[in-house]
């Protein structure tokens, strides 16, 4: 079938292209609803990747976060009008080590394959997940990214030690703030502190236990792990300041993309016995955990209402152009696409 | 299989003789790897509000759409195969009557007109025909003129140039009250039948109203060997998802 696919073919630059995708007996058909805009996405719009990434990687249509309804299913996997959210990893090989989510082959829809700016996506049965019934679907447009931040407490769980009397979030942001509701809901005996640079997105973290701006850090303050959700030029000052407050041998979870390498304290780390890990990108089982969660929990869904920023009805180019627009200008908040591409 | 009361209506026109030398009708070329009416079903197919879908084709090719449906499409017991008429508001009128037959025709039945040979149509306009077809009785899919228009009555001197901007360009679907339709086209005189040229103004005459849908640029009809390229280029790229 002739499937219209919106690729990003040069920064700032949209196009429309058809692709012939089949309708055989193994994919499931689903028409997206809505997109939401991250910060990898822009990474892109923007030409803020090295120009040899940039050239390899487009055209390619851009968005990995985002839901849809299913609209044909041969394999009588889901319901026709079924709402789900899209997972978009993709993994091509199995192994019994490594999690679907981190093998180099499995490809990444927005990264190494189009992402879901389509008019239809074709996906494998396992690479859907049906939505709790009255889930606002806004909220559930950025799943990918709540499911990241669980994966990431999840492997926390395994990797760190059990004295989690105080755990520590550097970053005000999106990803700040879906990580430590998180990990009030995960981990209800820990106290959450946040850590950030903007005391105005500070006090939206009602939920948190304490917050703190970086510069006005207690000197006796200490925590028993952190997470960073900072990235960019931030990450190595955010990563860094961690590794002064946190305590001997705790965990510090990387959450942060950026571009450049980070130097860090490299030292202090070996001398306080600190694990450090990273997690990008969630699998299957994460998006399954999520959806149970926010159904034991529903305030989560009703909290994270509060980082929808802006919410744009998207038909056209000239619509798709203005909302990542204007995301590039938002304080907070996630940009979702109602889409009618 | 869900009675929605709206049927896909996809008319294959072309040549009604298969003797000699003649060239095979457009909605029977390859773009891509299918010929292009199997692209065109296949956006019917996957657009889950369809009830049934009937293809109407000359009665010379019948076995022929049949043979390429059985050979593409996986629901082919969603489609009928049915014999046109000789214009296309006959073969719209024979669709209706066979629908009528078939699986019963009411007031609120609806019908989504399409030309076989424009593959690229999308899901948003083709639910947008359902909506308004629904809504208000019946619509027409188009875009706005970029070309100016110059009427000329004798074909030798301009007798208008009508204001662009309210211009536009016709495309299918055309999507209607299946019952409405027949009724005011059975109301027609012969003069005015004649100057049909689209099932749209079968309405248009009578002063019922019909509300637009935008199309898009790319949802363009195949007719030339010039198409048929402009086709192949914009079925674009090497990478899939």
């Amino acid at each position: 079938m002739l499937n219209t696919v919106y690729q990003l073919k040069a920064p700032r630059q949209f196009e429309t292209v058809f692709k012939d995708i089949p309708l055989d007996d193994r994919h499931v058909l689903v028409r997206p609803t809505h997109l939401s805009i991250c910060h990898a996405d822009q990474r892109y719009y923007q030409g803020n990747r090295p120009e040899a990434v940039l050239r390899s990687k487009l055209p390619m249509a851009l968005i990995h976060e985002g839901i849809g309804k299913v609209v044909y299913d041969p394999t009588g996997t889901y319901r026709i009008g079924e709402e789900v959210v899209m997972i978009p990893n993709h993994p091509v090989e199995k192994d019994d080590i490594i999690e679907e989510n981190y093998l180099r082959s499995t490809k990444f829809c927005g990264s190494s394959k189009d992402g879901f700016m389509q008019e239809y996506v074709s996906l494998l049965p396992d690479r859907l997940v049906r939505l709790p019934e009255g889930i606002d679907k806004i909220v559930a447009a950025f799943t990918e990214i709540v499911s990241v931040s669980y994966h990431a407490i999840s492997r926390f769980q395994k990797f760190s030690h059990s004295r989690r009397r105080t755990i520590g979030v550097w970053g005000d942001g999106n990803l700040g703030y879906i990580t430590s509701l998180l990990l009030k809901k995960m981990l209800p005996d820990s106290k959450v502190c946040i850590f950030g640079v903007n005391a105005n997105k500070l006090s939206d973290f009602s939920f948190a236990d304490e917050t703190y701006l970086v510069s006005e850090i207690p000197e006796n303050l200490m925590l028993d792990h952190a997470f960073e959700c900072v990235g960019g030029n931030g990450s190595a000052i955010a990563i860094n300041q961690i590794i002064d407050y946190i305590q001997p041998e705790g965990t510090i979870s990387i959450l942060g993309v950026s571009e450049d390498p980070a130097p860090i304290n490299t030292r202090m780390v070996l001398e306080k016995g600190l694990h450090i890990f990273g997690s990008s990108r969630s699998g299957r089982a994460d998006f399954e955990g999520l959806m149970e969660l926010y159904k034991e929990n529903p305030d989560i869904p009703e909290y994270l209402e509060n980082i929808v920023g802006t919410t744009f009805e998207v038909e056209s180019i000239k619509d798709m152009t203005e909302a990542f627009e204007t995301d590039i200008h938002k304080l907070i908040g996630k940009t979702v696409m109602i889409w009618k591409g | 299989m869900e009675k929605t009361n709206v049927f896909g209506v996809v008319l294959a026109g072309g040549i009604g003789s298969r003797m000699g030398n003649v060239e095979k009708p457009k909605q029977f070329m390859e773009v891509g790897k299918k010929p292009i009416i199997i692209h065109t079903i296949e956006k019917f197919v996957v657009q889950p509000q369809f009830e049934r879908i009937i293809v109407l084709s000359p009665k010379a090719w019948l076995n022929y759409t049949k043979d390429v449906i059985r050979k593409y499409i996986r629901e082919k017991d969603k489609i009928d195969v049915i014999e046109g008429g000789a214009t296309r508001n006959d073969t719209i009128m024979n669709a209706i009557s066979h629908i009528e037959k078939q699986y019963g025709l009411d007031e609120e039945t609806v019908i989504v007109t399409h030309d076989s040979v424009r593959p690229f149509v999308t899901h948003r306009i083709l639910e947008e025909n359902i909506h308004y077809a629904r809504e208000m009785g019946a619509c027409d899919t188009v875009i706005p003129a970029t070309d100016t228009i110059v009427a000329s009555a004798d074909h030798e001197i301009i007798s208008d140039i009508p204001d662009r901007s309210q211009m536009y360009q016709g495309q299918t679907p055309q999507s209607f009250k299946a019952w409405k339709l027949r009724q005011v086209f059975e109301a027609l005189t012969p003069e005015e039948k004649k100057i049909l040229t689209d099932a749209c103004k079968i309405l248009v005459l009578k002063g019922e109203k019909v509300h637009l849908v935008q199309g898009e640029v790319s949802n363009i009809k195949i007719t030339y060997p010039h198409d048929l390229r402009v086709a192949e280029a914009i079925l674009g790229g090497e990478k899939t998802c």
